[in-house]
């Protein structure tokens, strides 16, 4: 499906994916804090109902790629975006886009869990109640169906009133996934979801990741490569604002096309 | 190298000075505060009985009470806190919220910040001057309240945003990620998470204004009888204890006391509670 | 695991969220209350300066230099109440100072750790007891016990003729300047003392055990190293305890004396702005009198605003209360 471009070790190669799987596409992004220039004309397709990781040293822009995505920067004034993403065809960057629709569509995990200050079954019902007024019942099958969808549902059901802040780390950071799906978004984006969480916590939420892509187009940021490796299909690694390698998870990790990308893989920087 | 004897000795000396310095100036200011409660308790109890409950404030030589007093004291920290506590939260949630750095937002923090330390008597004389002397042209009750809730805004506010800053940006986003409008943001996760620091400000601002004499003597003034109607001058126990401790009468002034011992113990176990509370969510 | 649906035919049947509209509103209203804050300061400034104007404009600079205060004559002069509240005020803080310093001294470095908690509540609760409860205490418990414990031996043990004997004239009935002032000591110190304690403990332990390190005493590392290092916050806590002296009412106005005119000595009865308004003003007839009191209130309003504006800029924030 993807080809590569053959140049001997290129500065910068981005494989190209079938148009018609593409559920995000983002076109010569530009981003700026106030004056700083953090992201430079990034161009990404994300694969729909795969995982895309995005891997790279620190600052080198991943984690804002991921904020523009579902506009999260609006929130503060001097923060600006450029260029196109697409979604499903349609740019999301234009003005006048509503964007309490839009993240509605797509959802957010935080690096830190943040359950609100509410019972684990409000937790969950707090985003459907901004869209849908449901009944009773139909509220219960929601909330339930989120949390098994985030492996919690066992862990909880018969606590489902306890406050969302007594879980374990592990247990709040899925809450938040179940959160998030609870919405039924298309897209969910994981920003370094498992940096504060335990080894075991991690693979338990990875597992749910993986199992969350039949569903769902999944965009996740990483610092850890065996994260990156284990659960996405695609991998980009971007480096000082610029995507540098863009390409099959499988190939990025054994024959990475770049010079800086394989140094980034194999440890020698980063 | 050598070390003088004589130089540890006095370096000693001195540290040995300077310690018994701070241990009797503790000890002296615990002092004041034992003998500030002793007075309290001695004096104030000795003017309870029930008619203090009971009755209203008697002329001198007969029986009374400070029911009204009690009465009008309650409605006008009522009433005032009710003013207060929509204008603070409102206001200190602007300050945290959408203030920023901008310089409209460091000027607001720093008149609040003057505020919260202002002579209270200066926040009477501007309510008598536009409740009393132009709006309604006498003392009410609720002059009296607007008065008390001015001293009570700056502390609300202050506390509102200071907790309001410590909720983690994250939990602001993650609001914001589900598609929530930004105002229910706030009053949805923001205000509940900072709900117990919220409630430590009012606190705080509860008892700050219920011992509150200087800007009540020319707003609510006083009033002899029991009255509901906060249009009208309302019995209040600040302004009693300034009426009845000067007073010639003994039973006046055993009044007064009862009236002190009232009202210092509501504001200090309001203080306490307020402690508990905030402790309570540092730990929790 | 079941589907139900697929999320692409959820999307359409999606409301947009209940109250969007409101954010712009909300946030103005924020503003609005944010901004009376700044009307209310503005409020009181402009409030004095048309009440007290009358004043300002039949007596001129005499004002402010006259000490004569005759409801009866309707002359006004507010210098013995300016005099007896910055004397009343500079001598509370030269009580206060030392004492509150050394119980936050002794709350971050000596005090053993189960009392560190209630020593500190203790200290609250002292600033806490309502001005008026220390305007009682101070007429009836402790002006009896300062007449008989100091002014009368005091002014009996000056040499005639001397100094002292200057200061300590008067009546000695427990009651003036030397009174009000050590009242409003007892009030202010709890102020700063907690304000220090907390400026003490945002000192860097690194900083505080390096100097332990070189065998400093503690004395010396609190004088020479920590209170250094906070030493204009310290200065910022001075200044809001000199701050609430100068505008405090109620303690004082029940032990001062009240007499306008300048205060003579120590013992001397006086008065300061806030007790004159608080004494005052319900009774004050229309006119000339009220005008009076309401200026003198705006000279307070300007001394306490410039401390408390230097206290702030020293400080930067400090805590709430």
């Amino acid at each position: 499906m993807t080809t590569t471009i053959a140049t001997e070790n290129p500065e910068i190669s981005v494989a190209e994916i079938d148009k018609a799987k593409v559920k995000l596409d983002v076109q010569g992004l530009d981003f700026y804090y106030g004056k700083s220039h953090s992201l430079k004309a990034v161009s990404i397709p994300f694969a729909n109902k795969a995982v895309t990781a995005l891997i790279g040293p620190s600052g080198c822009g991943k984690s804002t790629l991921l904020r523009t995505l579902n506009r999260m920067y609006a929130l503060y004034p001097g923060q600006r975006a450029t260029g196109k993403i697409l979604l499903d065809g349609e740019d999301i960057l234009r003005p006048g886009v509503d964007l309490s629709m839009l993240r509605a569509r797509i959802g957010m995990v935080f690096q830190k869990p943040t359950p609100f200050p509410m019972s684990i079954f409000d937790n969950v019902a707090f985003g459907v109640k901004l869209y849908e007024s449901l009944s009773k019942s139909e509220m219960a099958e929601r909330v339930e169906e989120s949390l098994r969808r985030a492996a919690l549902w066992d862990e909880v059901k018969d606590k489902l009133n306890a406050p969302g802040l007594g879980l374990s780390g592990g247990q709040q950071q899925r809450l938040c996934v179940a959160r998030g799906i609870a919405v039924k978004p298309e897209i969910l984006l994981l920003d370094e979801p498992t940096s504060a969480l335990d080894p075991i916590s991690s693979a338990k939420l990875e597992e749910t990741v993986i199992q969350l892509k039949a569903d769902y187009t999944i965009v996740i940021v990483t610092h850890n490569l065996g994260q990156a490796a284990r659960v996405s299909d695609y991998t980009g690694f971007m480096y000082l604002g610029e995507l540098v390698e863009f390409g099959e998870t499988a190939t990025m990790f054994t024959r990475p096309a770049t010079r800086r990308a394989s140094d980034y893989i194999t440890g020698r920087f980063g | 190298m050598a070390v003088s004897a004589a130089r540890v000795m006095s370096r000693r000396l001195a540290n040995g000075a300077f310690t018994a310095f701070c241990v009797l100036v503790t000890l002296l200011a615990l002092a004041f505060l034992a003998a500030i409660l002793t007075t309290l308790i001695q004096k104030g109890v000795a003017g309870l009985s029930v008619d203090t409950f009971t009755m209203n404030t008697p002329a001198a030589g007969s029986r009374g009470g400070l029911l009204n007093a009690i009465i009008g004291s309650v409605l006008l920290c009522l009433y005032a806190m009710a003013i207060a506590l929509v204008l603070g939260i409102l206001a200190g949630t602007w300050l945290a919220e959408y203030a920023g750095d901008s310089r409209y937002g460091s000027v607001v923090r720093f008149i609040n910040d003057v505020l919260l330390s202002a002579p209270s008597i200066l926040i009477g004389l501007f309510v008598w001057q536009i409740m009393v002397a132009n709006l309604l042209h006498h003392f009410s009750g609720y002059a009296g309240s607007v008065a008390l809730a001015l001293i009570a805004v700056p502390v609300i506010a202050r506390t509102t945003e200071d907790v309001l800053r410590l909720q983690p940006t994250s939990l602001r986003e993650s609001g914001v990620a589900l598609g929530t409008p930004f105002w229910t943001v706030i009053r949805s996760i923001l205000w509940k998470s900072a709900s117990a620091g919220i409630l430590t400000g009012g606190l705080l601002a509860f008892a700050r204004i219920s011992g509150e004499t200087a800007p009540l003597l020319f707003t609510a003034l006083n009033n002899q009888f029991l009255s509901l109607d906060m249009s009208k001058e309302m019995a209040n126990l600040p302004v009693l204890m300034f009426n009845f401790a000067l007073s010639a009468y003994d039973d006046l002034q055993r009044l007064a006391w009862a009236a002190a011992l009232i009202v210092s113990g509501s504001v200090l176990g309001v203080t306490v509670i307020a402690r508990l509370v905030s402790r309570e969510q540092k730990q929790g | 695991m079941t589907i139900a649906q697929t999320d692409e035919a959820q999307a359409s049947r999606r409301t947009t969220p209940k109250g969007a509209g409101f954010d712009r509103a909300f946030e103005y209203l924020c503003f609005s209350a944010a901004t009376m804050l700044l009307a209310a300061l503005g409020g009181v400034m402009v409030s004095l300066i048309v009440g007290g104007w009358p004043a300002f404009a039949k007596f001129g600079v005499s004002f402010f230099t006259s000490s004569t205060w005759d409801p009866v004559e309707g002359v006004f002069g507010v210098a013995g109440p300016i005099v007896g509240t910055v004397v009343t005020s500079v001598l509370a803080l030269a009580i206060a100072v030392p004492i509150a310093f050394g119980v936050a001294f002794f709350l971050v470095e000596f005090c053993p750790a189960p009392l560190r908690r209630p020593i500190g509540t203790a200290v609250e609760l002292l600033a806490g007891v309502p001005s008026i409860v220390y305007g009682m205490w101070g007429l009836f418990v402790f002006a009896p016990v300062f007449a008989k414990y100091v002014q009368l031996p005091a002014m009996t043990a000056a040499p005639p003729g001397s100094v002292w004997e200057k200061l300590t004239q008067g009546i000695p009935n427990g009651t003036g300047i030397m009174a009000a002032s050590i009242i409003l000591a007892v009030m202010v110190l709890p102020f700063i003392a907690a304000t220090l304690r907390d400026l003490l403990n945002t000192v860097p332990a690194q900083v505080r055990e390096s100097a332990y390190g070189l065998g400093a005493t503690t004395g010396e590392v609190v004088m020479k190293v920590t209170l250094p290092y906070v030493r204009r916050g310290a200065i910022g806590a001075v200044m809001l305890g000199l701050g609430r002296a100068l505008g405090e009412t109620m303690a004082v106005t029940f032990i001062i004396g009240n007499s306008h005119g300048f205060p003579k000595s120590l013992f001397d009865s006086g008065s300061t702005i806030a007790s004159t308004i608080a004494n005052e003003f319900a009774e004050a007839s229309p006119g000339l009198h009220t005008a009076s009191l309401v200026a003198a209130g705006l000279v307070l309003f300007i001394i306490t605003f410039a401390v408390l504006t230097l206290a702030r800029l020293m400080l930067g924030r400090p805590r709430s209360i």
